[in-house]
C-alpha cells in the first residue's frame, strides 16, 4: 500500500501527468477484468491475486533464477494465462450453470486460496525484484521511467488485445459468444474452447499487468488488496463488460487519485475515488457510458 | 408443546448451563467468539438468502467496532450510547449505498462490487485517519476506571457468554420473525423477478431497504460487540474485503436458508481454523485459509445448499416422500 502511495509529487501539472501514467496501468487492469466479464459473465474477484502471483513469479525468475528482465517477462504472462485458464476450467466451468452469485463467490474462495498459498510459499516479507530504472527529469518535473515503461506496455497490451479481438477468427468467434451465447454453440462454435482462450487471454492481461507492477512495487501476498477493489471499482464505473467505459474510467479514476493525493494524503485520494463512484451511482448507475433510461 | 420446541429449549437449557459445569476459559473463549460471529452470519444471511449477496458487511462491522471505541476512548462516551450510535452511523451507511442500489435496480454482480466498494472505503477511511483509530496497527479501548457495568468491559469469561448467548439468541429471533414475515414473501418474489412482483403490488426499493438496515444494524452491533470483548480492533479483523467475504463464506457452508445455518458456518470454520492453527503450530501461517479456501471452493461447486441446509433437505425428503421429484 505504501508503496502505491508514494506515487505522487507535489506539482500539479505532474500529477496530472502522472494519473495519466496511472491510469494506463489501471486500464490494462480494467480490460482483463472486462474481457472475463464481457464473454463468459463472471466477475473474478481474484483477479488481484493472479497479479500478485505473477509479480511472485517475476521476483522469482529475476532475483532466485538471475533472469533477465526481458526474459522473464514472457515466461510470466505465459504462467499466469496458463493459471487463468485453469482457474475457469477447474472452478468456474462445473459452475456454469449455477446461479451467477455462486460463480463470484467460488472466485473469492480462489482468493483465499491464492493469498494463503503465497503466504505459505513465500512467506509475508516484501520482496522486491532489485531493479531501480532512473528518473526522468523534464522541467521542473519527474517521473519514473518505469512508470512511462508500463503506461506504454499497457497501451501496446490494449492495442494487441483489441487487434486480437477484431482481426482474428478467434477473436471474432469470442466477440460473437459475448452477444449471444445460446445462439452461436449452435452455429457449430465450441463454447467451451472459447471460454478457455479468453480466461488465458485474461490472465496473460494479468500477467502483463504484474510484470510491469513489479517494477514500481514491493510485492507481498497481500498486494491484490491495494488495487483490487479500485480495479473492480473502475469496471463497475465503466460498465461491466464495458471495454471503453472500463479505459475512460480507468483514467478518470487515476486522475482523482493523484489529484487527490496532491491536496492531502493519498488514501485520501482513494477515498474521494470511493466517494465519487457513490455519488456516480446516483447519476449514473449502469456505468458511464450507459444511456440514461 | 411439539418435539421441536422441547428440543429447543433442552438446548438453550444445556448451553446456559454450560458454564456452571464446564470452567475452561480457553474453551469459553472459543464458544464467545463463535457466538459472536455466529450473530454477524445470521446479519448477513438475512439479506444474503434473498440474494441480495453483500460484500460489504466487512464495512458495517468496521463501523460498528471503530465508532463505538472511538466514542469511548476520545469523548469517554460509554458503550451503552456508543453502540446504539454506532449502530447508527452503519444503520446511516447502508441507507446512503443501499438506496441507489435498490432504486436504479443495481442487482446481482453490479450489487456485489459496489457492496465490495463500501467494504474498501471504509478500510481506506480507518486507514487513513490513523492518527485517530491508529491505522493498520489497530486499536485498543482504554481500560474503564470507574464502572465496569458502565464501560461493558468484562475480564470474567462467564459473563461474556451469557451476553454473547443472548445476542445470538436474539439473533435468532430476528431471523425467525422475518422468516415468517409478509417482508420475507415479498423480497423472494423480488429476488425471482423484480419487475413482476413490483407490478404485483411490492414497494420494492422499500422492502429492500428495510431488509438490508436490519442486517446493517445487527452487523454493526456484532462489530462492537467484538471490540467490547477481545479490546483490540484492527481494520484487518473487523472490515474490509477479507471480513466480509468470510461472513459469505460461513454462511454459506453452513447453509442459507436454515435459521441455524450461519451458526453451524461459524462453528465449522472458527473450529477448522482453531484447529489449524494448533495443529500446524507456528508454521501456521496461511495454511489454515489455504484449507478453508480449498472447501469453501469445493463447498460453492459441490453442496451449494451448505451443510445444515442439505441434512435438512434429505430429512425432509424421507419424512415426505412425496416432496420428492
Amino acid at each position: 500500500m505504501q508503496a502505491f502511495l508514494d506515487i505522487f509529487d507535489i506539482y500539479l501539472l505532474e500529477a496530472v501527468i502522472n494519473g495519466i501514467l496511472l491510469g494506463g496501468l489501471l486500464a490494462l487492469l480494467a480490460l482483463g477484468l472486462n474481457l472475463i466479464f464481457g464473454v463468459i459473465d463472471v466477475t473474478w474477484i481474484c483477479y488481484a491475486e493472479l497479479v500478485m502471483i505473477g509479480m511472485y513469479g517475476m521476483y522469482y525468475l529475476i532475483q532466485v533464477y538471475h533472469l533477465p528482465y526481458w526474459a522473464a517477462a514472457p515466461l510470466v504472462i505465459l504462467l499466469v494465462a496458463l493459471l487463468g485458464a485453469a482457474l475457469h476450467y477447474l472452478v468456474i466451468a462445473p459452475l456454469l450453470t449455477a446461479p451467477p452469485i455462486n460463480q463470484l463467490l467460488a472466485t473469492g474462495g480462489v482468493l483465499f486460496v491464492l493469498q494463503s498459498f503465497a503466504t505459505v510459499a513465500f512467506g509475508i516479507d516484501f520482496r522486491n525484484v532489485g531493479i531501480r530504472l532512473p528518473v526522468l527529469a523534464f522541467g521542473e518535473m519527474h517521473f519514473s521511467y518505469a512508470r512511462l515503461l508500463s503506461f506504454a506496455a499497457s497501451l501496446v497490451g490494449m492495442i494487441g488485445v483489441y487487434l486480437f479481438m477484431t482481426r482474428t477468427f478467434t477473436g471474432t468467434a469470442i466477440r460473437a459468444i459475448s452477444q449471444d451465447r445460446q445462439i452461436m454453440p449452435l452455429m457449430g462454435v465450441d463454447a467451451r474452447r472459447l471460454y478457455i482462450i479468453t480466461s488465458a487471454l485474461g490472465g496473460a492481461l494479468a500477467g502483463l499487468a504484474a510484470c510491469l507492477l513489479v517494477l514500481q512495487y514491493d510485492v507481498h501476498p497481500f498486494v491484490g488488496l491495494s488495487f483490487g477493489p479500485i480495479t473492480f471499482l473502475i469496471c463497475v464505473l465503466g460498465g461491466l463488460g464495458n471495454f471503453i467505459g472500463g479505459f475512460i474510467a480507468a483514467f478518470v479514476f487515476a486522475e482523482i487519485i493523484s489529484l487527490g493525493g496532491l491536496f492531502s494524503d493519498l488514501e485520501w485520494g482513494y477515498v474521494l475515488a470511493f466517494a465519487f463512484f457513490i455519488i456516480m451511482m446516483f447519476i449514473r448507475p449502469a456505468g458511464l457510458l450507459a444511456r440514461r433510461r | 408443546m411439539t418435539p421441536r420446541y422441547a428440543m429447543a429449549i433442552a438446548g438453550a437449557a444445556a448451553m446456559i448451563a454450560l458454564p456452571f459445569v464446564h470452567r475452561d476459559a480457553y474453551h469459553l473463549h472459543i464458544l464467545v467468539l463463535i457466538l459472536i460471529w455466529s450473530f454477524a452470519y445470521t446479519s448477513w444471511s438475512i439479506m444474503g438468502r434473498f440474494g441480495l449477496v453483500s460484500l460489504g458487511h466487512g464495512g458495517f462491522m468496521g463501523v460498528g467496532a471503530y465508532v463505538t471505541a472511538l466514542l469511548w476512548n476520545h469523548l469517554e462516551v460509554s458503550p451503552w450510547i456508543g453502540i446504539p450510535a454506532s449502530m447508527a452511523a452503519a444503520g446511516v451507511l447502508a441507507l446512503v449505498v443501499g438506496y441507489p442500489c435498490f432504486r436504479f435496480r443495481i442487482t446481482g454482480h453490479y450489487f456485489v462490487l459496489v457492496t465490495l466498494a463500501l467494504s474498501g472505503i471504509v478500510l481506506q477511511v480507518i486507514t487513513a485517519t490513523r492518527d485517530y483509530t491508529g491505522g493498520s496497527l489497530g486499536y485498543t479501548p482504554n481500560r474503564a476506571t470507574g464502572s465496569r457495568w458502565l464501560a461493558l468491559q468484562f475480564d470474567d469469561k462467564t459473563t461474556w457468554y451469557f451476553i454473547a448467548l443472548s445476542v445470538w439468541l436474539v439473533g435468532l429471533l430476528v431471523w425467525r420473525r422475518i422468516d415468517r414475515s409478509m417482508g420475507r414473501y415479498a423480497m423472494e418474489a423480488i429476488s425471482e423477478d423484480e419487475d413482476a412482483a413490483a407490478a404485483a403490488g411490492v414497494n420494492v426499493t422499500a422492502e429492500k431497504l428495510k431488509i438490508t438496515l436490519i442486517s446493517a444494524l445487527m452487523t454493526a452491533f456484532a462489530g462492537a460487540l467484538y471490540c467490547q470483548y477481545q479490546m483490540f480492533i484492527s481494520p484487518d479483523t473487523v472490515s474490509g474485503i477479507s471480513v466480509s467475504l468470510q461472513m459469505v463464506f460461513a454462511a454459506i457452508v453452513g447453509g442459507l436458508y436454515v435459521s441455524l445455518g450461519p451458526t453451524v458456518g461459524a462453528v465449522i470454520t472458527i473450529l477448522s481454523a482453531e484447529g489449524l492453527r494448533i495443529g500446524f503450530g507456528a508454521n501456521a501461517v496461511g495454511w489454515d485459509n489455504l484449507v478453508y479456501g480449498v472447501l469453501l471452493v469445493l463447498f460453492i461447486i459441490f453442496l451449494p445448499k451448505g451443510i445444515l441446509g442439505s441434512v435438512v433437505e434429505k430429512v425432509k425428503a424421507r419424512r415426505m416422500p412425496s416432496l420428492k421429484s
